[in-house]
């Protein structure tokens, strides 16, 4: 004989069950995004109901900005003008030398028979806010897939590298920056051309190039530039000087902490570099005339090198 | 009359309606989604809210509630998805299991009782993202939770007051 109580006081399975069913559900999850990344589709559909509250929520800073911007008074705003005048007569006297050092480079360049290197195309963008987790160094930039941003473009500002755009989403996307733990960027040593890899060293805001040997040739003051062998930063934009280098015997490795070239953790607009003009050309099909083309190539690389002799 | 809110003083209030608490969740949304400018101080309403439904109406706001808003908290704030979802589950199971206990003390001894389960909701999101490989970000994490936890009088007084509200409307009433 079994006492099932009437339905009017069934209240459904047990809390401890549902909790139960909760969690598991939560850990599926959980190992699903952390491990494997199949979670993109249900997130972004996530983020979009969730992206009216989000804009409202950024709506009063915003329009507090703007109001600010409508009071500046005539004083401030005619030395600002002074300012940039004075920066963009520097830049725009920059800028011949480096039309003029294009084209030489690009000559070179064909002499020794190397790729062209494509122009880069580049997006202005505003940061909305940073990022709300306090596991990462995120920023959260206005624009999005909607604009041309994918995963995985270079972030710069006027200084240098800030990070990567690691998801984008339909109207903002989350860039990683550089400082972030989990973030890695292949540098070069300006002064004399030493590759290393610079990793982000978490929460004191600072980069690390680790597995340098201990006698590598590096020293305090040295600046690193992106070497570009990754493809996907592109190459000679500065990431960091190093600060500081410690040589202890006992390890194999130095310690070498940089400090970030970039505003980093500071600033309000950014560069974002579009890194598709940067990949290699698809290959073509195979076919008979495969094998002639580098011949070919390598024929008219002999007759550059030919004429510059 | 705010501090004295213990059952011997509790005025008998209306029922809650639904669309009381889905508001209630959008503003803690929103709330939670506003430019902080230290995330770690900033104090968590979604579970605060959560927290006073499952204490106050554990029959109608429950572990669905929690890991649904658990799910929207982490795609909006571009974490690791299921993090939030699993400690707001927890949240709403301890909170619903101590529901009975909790109403019984004043607003201060309850904000006590809230300020344990809300460091029980950062705990586990530490858990989760050390175990996948995050670091450490310091003990700051834990102020977040505190501050919360002293809003809790002020939330009460401003949830219950859609249900404060006499039956009979007296136009003749002054206030």
């Amino acid at each position: 004989m079994d006492h099932t109580p009437p339905p009017f006081f069934n209240r459904g399975p047990a809390p401890l069950v549902r909790l139960a069913f909760f969690a598991s559900l939560s850990f599926a999850l959980l190992v699903l995004d952390a491990r494997f990344r199949y979670t993109e589709g249900l997130r972004s559909v996530l983020a979009l109901a969730v992206y009216p509250l989000q804009t409202l929520a950024t709506m009063p800073a915003a329009l507090g900005g703007r109001i600010a911007d409508y009071f500046a008074s005539q004083a401030q705003l005619r030395e600002e003008n002074a300012d940039l005048r004075a920066k963009l007569l520097g830049a725009s006297q920059d800028a011949q030398r480096f039309e003029a050092a294009r084209a030489e480079t690009a000559q070179l360049r064909r002499l020794i028979g190397a790729g062209e290197r494509l122009p880069l195309k580049s997006m202005a963008a505003e940061i909305l806010y940073s990022g709300r987790d306090p596991y990462a160094k995120k920023i959260v930039i206005d624009k999005g897939s909607h604009n041309g941003v994918r995963a995985g473009s270079p972030v710069v500002d006027e200084a240098g590298v800030v990070g990567q755009v690691t998801r984008a989403h339909a109207l903002v996307s989350e860039v990683t920056l550089l400082t972030d733990k989990d973030q890695a960027i292949p540098v070069q040593v300006v002064r004399n051309g030493l590759r290393a890899v610079a990793f982000g060293a978490g929460s004191s805001g600072m980069l690390e190039l680790r597995f340098m040997a201990a006698n590598a040739e590096i020293q305090n003051g040295d600046r690193l530039v992106t070497s570009g062998i990754d493809g996907t930063y592109p190459p000679g934009i500065p990431v960091a000087t190093v600060a500081r280098v410690e040589r202890d015997a006992a390890y194999a490795f130095a310690r070498i902490v940089c400090l970030p070239a970039a505003g980093v953790e500071s600033g309000r607009y950014v560069l974002v570099l579009a890194n598709e003009a940067r990949q290699a050309p698809p290959p073509e099909e195979a076919g008979p005339g495969e094998e002639k083309r580098p011949a070919k190539v390598r024929k008219s690389r002999r007759k550059d090198a030919d004429a510059a002799q | 009359m705010l501090l004295s809110d213990s059952p011997a003083t509790q005025r008998i209030l209306l029922p809650v309606r639904a669309s009381t608490i889905i508001g209630s969740f959008a503003l803690a949304l929103l709330a939670n989604f506003l430019p902080w400018k230290n995330v770690a101080l900033a104090p968590d309403f979604v579970a605060l809210v959560l927290a006073f439904w499952c204490v106050r109406q554990p029959r109608l706001v429950g572990m669905g509630a929690g890991w649904l808003l658990g799910l929207l908290t982490d795609a909006g704030n571009g974490v690791l998805l299921g993090q939030h979802a699993l400690a707001y589950a927890l949240l709403a199971f301890t909170a619903i299991t101590l529901s009975r206990r909790i109403l019984w003390f004043a607003l201060w001894g309850q904000a006590l009782h809230v300020a344990a389960l809300l460091l029980l909701v950062q705990g586990v999101v530490a858990l989760v993202r050390l175990a996948a490989g995050a670091d450490f970000p310091g003990w700051t994490i834990a102020v977040g939770p505190l501050i919360a936890a002293a809003l809790w009088p002020v939330i009460t007084m401003l949830l219950l007051i859609p249900q404060r509200r006499p039956v009979e409307v007296d136009e003749t009433r002054a206030i």
